[in-house]
């Protein structure tokens, strides 16, 4: 049942954001809005409900790592998009590689830490 | 307020249009598989793992590729290829994707930090307001220090 809500609560807050960055204009503004925090509104108030606010918090210390890690992945995009020349949607998926590596370096030192 | 940096702000309703139907499918299925990969993450390999899913571009990828795509479309209806502009356009999207995640960072401080002392009802509107508020400054700064460095 949990799976479910946040599906379609996740699916809900994506598409709103995504709107809001079709329909902004210059284009460069919305762009902002392709890291919205989308996924963390539709998942921390059922994780406030079921692990307590001190649970929720311990993901949002994650969610740093995570987020720096969308930093690196939003910069080579536009590097390599622009200098590289490759095509959009190889190097979206393909640079996910790049967010996972960084982000998961992240987790692995948060978990070495007190 | 110098006229390269006073950029107005301002909505396109009619972009809507170009949107079709299965591509308000697919970023709903993506952004609910993102969001229920996080709990699964969570529920077998803990909090550390699952929060990194909190930021995960979700969105990004998907509208990058429509981007590309309807800058394609718009320059083929004008019998041109339009694979350098569709791909600048997307360059463009993830530069303001990079201060967005900047600001995400934000957002994420201010959860884990506030939230083990104040009421969630405060705190999560608060961190809403303040990625888009660090979102926008950023954005602006960037126009700033470009305009200066051209004007120099």
């Amino acid at each position: 049942m949990q799976i479910a809500y946040r599906f379609l609560a996740g699916g809900l807050i994506v598409s709103l954001f995504s709107l809001l960055g079709d329909v902004l204009r210059p284009k460069g503004f919305a762009g902002l809005f392709g890291a919205a925090p989308s996924v963390a509104l539709a998942t921390l108030p059922l994780l406030i409900l079921s692990d307590g606010r001190d649970g929720a918090a311990v993901e949002a210390r994650s969610m740093v790592a995570g987020a720096f890690a969308f930093f690196l992945y939003a910069l080579a995009c536009t590097w390599v998009l622009s200098k590289k020349h490759w095509k959009v949607t190889p190097t979206a998926l393909g640079m996910l590689s790049l967010w996972a590596l960084c982000a998961f370096g992240g987790a692995a030192w948060l978990l070495r830490s007190p | 307020m110098a006229p390269a940096i006073a950029v107005r702000i301002h909505w396109n309703l009619a972009a809507l249009r170009g949107i079709r139907p299965h591509e308000y499918l697919s970023r709903f299925a993506l952004g609910g598989a993102v969001s229920a990969l996080a709990g699964l993450a969570t529920a077998h390999w803990g909090p550390v793992i699952g929060g990194l899913f909190l930021a995960f571009p979700a969105i990004f990828p998907a509208g990058a590729t429509l981007l590309d795509k309807h800058e394609r479309d718009k320059k083929r209806h004008a019998g041109l290829s339009g694979e350098i502009r569709g791909r600048l356009a997307a360059a463009l999207d993830a530069r303001g994707a990079a201060m967005g995640a900047l600001a995400l960072a934000a957002f994420a401080c201010l959860i884990w930090k506030l939230l083990p002392r104040h009421a969630a009802a405060l705190v999560l509107p608060g961190a809403l307001a303040l990625w888009l508020g660090l979102s926008i400054l950023l954005w602006r700064l960037r126009k700033l220090i470009v305009h200066l460095v051209r004007a120099r």
